[in-house]
């Protein structure tokens, strides 16, 4: 620990860090602008400014900028002296000259850097009375707002957008006080990242245009730690509720999982909570109606319905969901009976979770944390397109290729945090990423080798990594020599790494190449990577959590309604017209006798129900969601929901007491709920202290929502009644929807809102971590519920042997969309504009073979399976023989994939 | 004992004192123009709401009994949607005034606002605004703020240089 | 059987005295306010009825629907006892007053003993109310009150005992038929402050509240007491105020005497004026500290008091 000296005043630092990082991280208000915790530092805005002095004996010493400067032995500096005060605000007044008078207007207002900036170095009056430089503003999409007047060219946009994020259609233009950021061109960014410009850009010039139809200052959202359920990475995030909207999510800081950054479904996915035809209240078919008709009932009427249901309809089954929270589908099993109860996955992916699983709890390979990716120098993504699968796991292996790069900036002394000279470097020099998948990717560019395939070849290529690598693993048989050799390069990149990562997961739909990653991974732990990591994604939010659950699958409850075992059927929060063959969700809903859909949205299952009642979001109930590296996080109630709208756990209770099932009347709140479960289930023991219990209290007060400057409590309701109504109660939280509490001493585990005077913007969150890019203080929310197991006897996965293709035909995957494929943030408006139409996806030789081209309506005739007609995208980055169906857009029905068939000119009809 | 005595005397001798006080409903008592009543909202020189639905004077307010929110038309003005005073509420501190940056919310020399119920005492957005710039006429906020809005393109506003044209090569 | 005038008359000036005592009463309410503002360059209560005498009214009507109610914690019997008690003293002490030549409702001879020892019982009702009220305002408002009234009225007795000596009795018709030649304030004038200052320590009025003191005790042996229990107290404070008024005019300033006007009208005036005083030193004196009450009382009141009795003694004995 050097010892650096502050105005003579000898203080320890942490070392290996730069001079701002320190003084940042002894609590000291330095301002600055260009230098951000997960970009590095830049050294363009000159704001960081201290006096650096020669020895003790020198009085005058000289300025430089804190960012650039190595935190090192001996340090001496001063903050306060007069020089560099007067330094800093002289640049203050400089960015101001130009600067706009807007701020009321400004959706950064009340949380802008620049705000906290200009307070904190004292700049209060313009004396430049000079015109004002302007800037035409750019329509960058439905999701970001460009309003460039505000610009202080602090480069923090580009750094992130092309340097970490590799977007390319951002950039900056012109020169002097001309510089503009922005696209070539008016168009939707292109980035699946470009949401977080809203929280890197220090000012309002880029804000969130989602949240401009319903903009609400910083101050006025009741917040409350939550969790992302649109993909299975389960980033943290903070919604913002007001007037009981959901109005907004940010970023929510743990360096386990998200670190800085979200994906633009995670932050403009929200919009589906607000959806005005939401059932609100318990609904029954009208039977005598044609067509879907629903009428609205009390909970009393809907609950002796279903407990009449439960007791003495005969045997109900329920279908769990890889949506709904553990206690929501624990719940779903407790009412059903574990023989009753069935996971809502269809065969094949219950087959890859299962998969997953085993090769995860038995294997000697750990999965690292997402926050752990950026660490490893190596990486082999097997048939996964990362980007649109698990976003921020993209983001993150980005930034891997940099660690090669870094090292040798190392050991030439120049220190991690000045990224200048790794940017340079980085189109000619980057670490390894081998991607092998049967469709291109927006990771491609950064990849050293890519390999397109069907998934069976992948995981050939895998199983000879593997045997590459540790003779004794399998081999996978006869391969071409370029596969061979392929195997060999990919094989000594992640030999010769500290910490080589395989990414595999289910979008292939192939069990093999799940395996063959796990190979790959334990044969590196066998040769002594003990590093080495096995980094799984899965489809949806508690995928992980649902397959820990255990239970039959989609196609099993199918078969049981058809039989005849069962005369009622509960779906809980899923959409089966997602997961099986339409025709067997239609057959096995028509033979049972009562449908009953729990569900935010009405679905396509919903509509076809006899009874729907009204589930809580993630924004509206407290539950526990499983990521996919077995990580349990909690989400906590942001907004209470109107009408009769609760947890699904809630309703499933009602329904059991309703049935006269005295013992689930004793779990009242979540608390005791978990203790139920964690009795039924043991492998969620540790799921009880992912959050503090609803007792727990900071000087006997509640955890407030929020903020102690939350305006208008007394007139927000006036308009219905002028006297106000009783503040409503959490049971599941310590967490009060009121502003009274100690919010700065919340544990990181509860933290939704960082705040600290003078610093109201993002920025805040650096005073909240143990070190900068640090965890949180008293350590990042998340409880790991799976190891791997602790000895190393599990043998090698045998390759299986691969059925040759008939010829003639083509073999239909899937292929995943960031906007669209995943069903609740296609609801919402933004992210629906963005979501492409369904097409099917050709190598331009297999189009031509058939006679398509680009654009052409294409019949696909699939075995077993109703013909699809689609328009044809053609793409060279797709393997020959492979044709791709996107998953899950609306206006495309469920295919059962992979499927081999043919596809032809549709005729004209 | 004897200041005791004086006391009294010179507090007898106000029986002939002339009385300051204002016999109020019969008599209206002068009220300066900064007094500190009903609040209302003005409007700037052009006719338009003055208001930018900014949330300053709401969060100034310290019983919090302003709640708005924001919108915007199609050519990207902001203004409230919805703006309530809840006067049953309010203690006529005149932060909101100081507040507001745009001087929509001014405080007026009315203080003849009693009702027999509370709930008319919620005055909403129809209720408060005047016809009216109040007491600080000509000052119009979007005339000088950098927000291209209709009528008024980017650079358009006071002290503004015409916008930079980003593809030029001219220094 | 026939019912003459003079069996009737006694009847007749009890129920008019009491009548009258109680309008008295209520009426010094609206002299207090309307005298307060006076001297505060105010209009005091004008809006109800002609020159605001409505508000009396309108008082009455609002405290008798006021919840009339008893802390649990208090000594119910004791509690309820407590008002009735000032009330009662105060009003029976008027039964010895002569308001005119004939209208007196008794004419006790020792009509000033009767009225000191009335005063002495009135202690007990502000001390019961403090104690009763089991709560530690009221318990410190009754203790004071206890303390005060009794060093206050041990000279207010002696400052008396002057005038007794020169009229020679004390029956109150013979005193004021004493002061024919000459009011007692003239040769008894220290005698004279010295019962006023104490009588308006008995009736515990500014600068002498300390048993009420609001700022320190809230509202002191009352506290606890609502609705028309406290109106008793409000009521018996005035009657007390009325009663010191109307003694200091019997025994000072010649009682009914007077040129031109009916004597009954002279008592009026005088009683009206010393309430006036009353309310004048409630308008310009602030509250004596506790020590400063008991020093004035002992050291400088009971000296003083002493001293005139023994000079107006030496002086009656020098002109025999």
């Amino acid at each position: 620990m050097p010892t650096i000296f502050i105005d003579g005043k000898p203080v320890e630092i942490q070392g290996n860090e730069n001079l701002l990082e320190a003084l940042i991280e002894l609590g000291l208000n330095v301002p600055y602008f260009c230098w951000h915790p997960a970009l590095g530092s830049a050294g363009a805005c000159r704001q960081c400014a201290v006096t650096q002095y020669k020895d003790e004996q020198d009085t005058r010493g000289r300025i430089v900028m804190s960012c650039m400067t190595p935190a090192v032995e001996g340090l001496r500096i001063s903050v306060d002296d007069a020089a560099s005060k007067e330094f800093r605000a002289s640049i203050i007044e400089w960015m101001m000259t130009y600067h706009p008078h807007d701020c009321p207007v400004c959706d950064e207002g009340g949380e802008c850097h620049l705000q906290d900036m200009t307070v904190m170095t004292g700049h209060s009056y313009r004396r430049y009375r000079f015109d004002k430089r302007t800037h035409r503003n750019q329509d960058l999409g439905p999701l970001v707002n460009h309003e460039m007047n505000r610009c202080i060219e602090c480069y923090r946009c580009v750094r992130f957008y092309k340097d970490f994020a590799g977007g390319t259609d951002l950039d900056v233009f012109s020169s002097h006080n001309h510089v503009y950021f922005g696209r070539h061109e008016d168009g939707t960014l292109e980035s699946e990242f470009s949401g977080n410009l809203v929280e890197v850009c220090p000012t309002g010039v880029f804000t969130d245009k989602t949240l401009k139809k319903h903009f609400t200052r910083r101050w006025d959202y009741t917040t409350a730690p939550s969790v992302c359920t649109h993909c299975s990475l389960g980033c943290n995030i903070t919604p913002g509720e007001r007037y009981g909207e959901l109005r907004r999510i940010r970023n929510r800081y743990n360096r386990d999982v998200n670190g800085y950054f979200l994906c633009d479904r995670g932050r403009y996915g929200y919009e589906f909570v607000n959806e005005p035809r939401r059932p609100k209240r318990p609904m029954r078919r009208v039977p005598e109606a044609a067509g879907n008709q629903f009428r609205e009932v009390t909970r009393e009427e809907a609950m002796g319905a279903l407990g009449a249901l439960v007791r003495d309809g005969g045997p109900v089954i329920g279908i769990g969901s890889p949506r709904a929270s553990v206690e929501a589908n624990f719940a779903l099993r407790l009412l059903v009976g574990a023989e009753n109860f069935y996971l809502g996955l269809s065969k094949d992916e219950n087959a890859l979770m299962a998969a997953t699983l085993e090769a995860v709890l038995e294997g000697p390979a750990r999965q690292p944390s997402l926050g752990e990716i950026p660490k490893h120098d190596a990486v082999f993504i097997l048939g996964e397109d990362l980007t649109n699968v698990a976003p921020l796991a993209a983001l993150h292996v980005r930034q891997t290729v940099r660690n090669k790069p870094r090292a040798r900036a190392r050991a030439l002394g120049i220190p991690d945090w000045n990224v200048l000279p790794v940017s340079r470097v980085i189109d000619t020099e980057r670490g390894p990423v081998h991607i092998a998948t049967p469709y291109g990717g927006k990771l491609d560019d950064i990849a050293a080798s890519t390999f397109r395939a069907t998934p069976d070849a992948i995981a050939q290529l895998g199983f000879a990594v593997a045997h590459a690598i540790a003779t004794d693993a399998p081999d996978p048989g006869p391969l071409p020599e370029e596969t061979r050799a392929l195997a060999a390069r990919i094989a000594a990149d992640l030999l010769e790494a500290e910490r080589p990562l395989v990414v595999a997961g289910p979008s292939c739909d192939s069990v093999e190449v799940i395996r063959a990653a796990a190979n790959v991974a334990w044969a590196l732990c066998r040769r002594g990577r003990t590093t080495a990591g096995l980094f799984y994604t899965a489809h949806e939010a508690n995928s992980v959590g649902l397959e820990m659950m255990g239970g039959g699958h989609l196609e099993d409850a199918a078969a049981a309604v058809l039989e005849g075992r069962a005369r009622a059927v509960i779906v809980l929060e899923n959409d089966l017209y997602r997961r099986a063959d339409a025709r067997l969700v239609d057959a096995m809903i028509e033979k049972a006798g009562t449908l009953v859909v729990i569900d935010h949205l009405m679905t396509p299952t919903g509509i076809r129900a006899d009874i729907v009642l009204p589930a809580a979001t993630f924004a509206e109930g407290a539950g526990t969601l499983v990521n996919n590296v077995g990580s349990a996080q909690r989400f906590i109630e942001v907004l209470r929901p109107a009408g009769e709208i609760t947890e699904s756990w809630r309703w499933l209770r009602r329904i059991n007491t309703a049935a006269g099932r005295s013992t689930v009347t004793q779990w009242v709140d979540l608390d005791s709920f978990l203790r139920e479960l964690v009795g039924e289930l043991p492998v969620f023991a540790r799921i009880v202290n992912v959050a503090p219990p609803a007792s727990f209290r900071v000087g006997g007060r509640k955890i407030p929502r929020q903020s102690h400057r939350y305006s208008g409590r007394t007139a927000m309701n006036a308009n219905i009644a002028v006297s106000e109504g009783a503040v409503a109660q959490d049971l599941d939280s310590p967490l009060a929807f009121t502003m009274e509490g100690f919010p700065r001493m919340t544990p990181a585990k509860l933290m939704a809102s960082f705040w600290t005077p003078g610093w109201n913007s993002a920025q805040s969150i650096t005073r909240f971590q143990e070190e900068v890019n640090g965890p949180l203080e008293g350590g990042d929310p998340g409880i790991r519920l799976i190891e791997p197991a602790a000895g190393d006897g599990r043998p090698y996965y045998a390759p299986a042997p691969v059925a040759s293709a008939a010829t003639g035909t083509l073999l239909a995957i899937e292929r995943l969309h960031i906007f669209g494929s995943e069903e609740l943030s296609a609801r919402a408006p933004g992210i629906a504009t963005l979501a492409p139409t369904p097409y099917v996806l050709l190598h331009p030789e297999d189009a031509a073979a058939v006679g398509l081209a680009e654009g052409e309506m294409a019949e696909v005739l699939l075995t077993d399976q109703l013909p699809v007609r689609l328009p044809v995208v053609c793409a060279p980055a797709i393997a020959r023989g492979v044709l791709a169906l996107p998953r899950g857009l609306s206006g495309l029905p469920f295919v059962s994939l992979p499927a081999s068939g043919t596809v032809r000119k549709a005729p004209v009809a | 004992m004897l200041s005791n005595l004086r006391t009294i005397w010179l507090v007898f001798k106000h029986a002939f004192a002339k009385r300051v006080t204002v016999q109020y409903p019969e008599e209206k008592p002068a009220l300066a123009p900064r007094w500190r009543g009903r609040i209302v909202l003005t409007l700037d020189p052009d006719g338009q709401e003055r208001c930018v639905a900014c949330n300053l004077c709401a969060v100034a307010c310290p019983v919090s009994c302003i709640a708005l929110q924001a919108t915007e038309d199609e050519t990207g003005r902001r203004y409230p949607e919805f703006f309530r005073i809840n006067f049953s509420r309010c203690i006529f501190c005149g932060y909101c005034e100081e507040a507001c940056p745009t001087y929509a919310i001014q405080l007026t020399p009315d203080f003849e606002m009693s009702e027999y119920k509370r709930q008319n005492l919620v005055y909403e957005k129809e209720d408060l605004l005047v016809n009216g710039q109040g007491k600080y006429p000509g000052y119009n906020f979007y005339r000088v703020a950098g927000l291209a809005i209709g009528g008024k393109g980017k650079g358009e506003a006071e002290n503004e240089a015409p916008p930079v044209d980003v593809r030029s090569l001219v220094p | 059987m026939a019912i003459d005038f003079e069996t009737l008359r006694p009847l007749l000036i009890i129920v008019g005295v009491l009548g009258c005592l109680v309008l008295t009463a209520s009426l010094n309410i609206w002299i207090e306010r309307r005298l307060l503002a006076l001297w505060q360059d105010r209009y005091g209560p004008n809006r109800v009825g002609p020159f605001g005498l409505g508000h009396v009214v309108a008082d009455v009507i609002k405290i008798s629907f006021k919840e009339d109610w008893i802390p649990p914690f208090a000594d119910k019997a004791v509690f309820v006892l407590a008002p009735a008690i000032i009330m009662t003293t105060a009003l029976m002490s008027f039964a010895v007053m002569p308001f005119a030549p004939g209208i007196s409702v008794v004419d006790l001879n020792v009509g000033i003993l009767f009225v000191l020892a009335l005063s002495s019982i009135g202690v007990y009702s502000v001390a019961l109310a403090g104690w009763s009220s089991n709560s530690k305002y009221s318990l410190l408002g009754g203790l004071r009150a206890s303390a005060q009234m009794l060093a206050y009225e041990v000279f207010m007795g002696l400052s008396l005992m002057g005038v007794v000596a020169m009229a020679g009795s004390f029956n109150l018709r013979d005193i004021v038929l004493a002061q024919q030649g000459m009011w007692f304030v003239v040769p008894q004038f220290l005698g004279f402050v010295v019962f006023f200052i104490a009588g308006v320590a008995e009736t515990h009025r500014i600068p002498f509240d300390l048993p009420e003191a609001e700022s320190e005790l809230g509202a002191g042996f009352h506290s606890e007491y609502s609705g028309m229990k406290f109106g008793a107290f409000f009521v018996g404070e005035y009657i007390g105020i009325t009663l010191i008024s109307a003694l200091t005019a019997t025994l000072f300033f010649g009682g009914w005497q007077g040129p031109l006007l009916p004597p009954v009208v002279w008592f009026v005036i005088k009683t009206f004026s010393f309430i006036s005083i009353f309310v004048l030193l409630r308008a310009s004196l602030p509250r004596l500290r506790y020590d400063q009450l008991m020093t004035f009382g002992w050291k400088i009141m009971l000296p003083l008091s002493l001293a005139n009795l023994l000079v107006t003694g030496a002086v009656i004995l020098m002109r025999q």
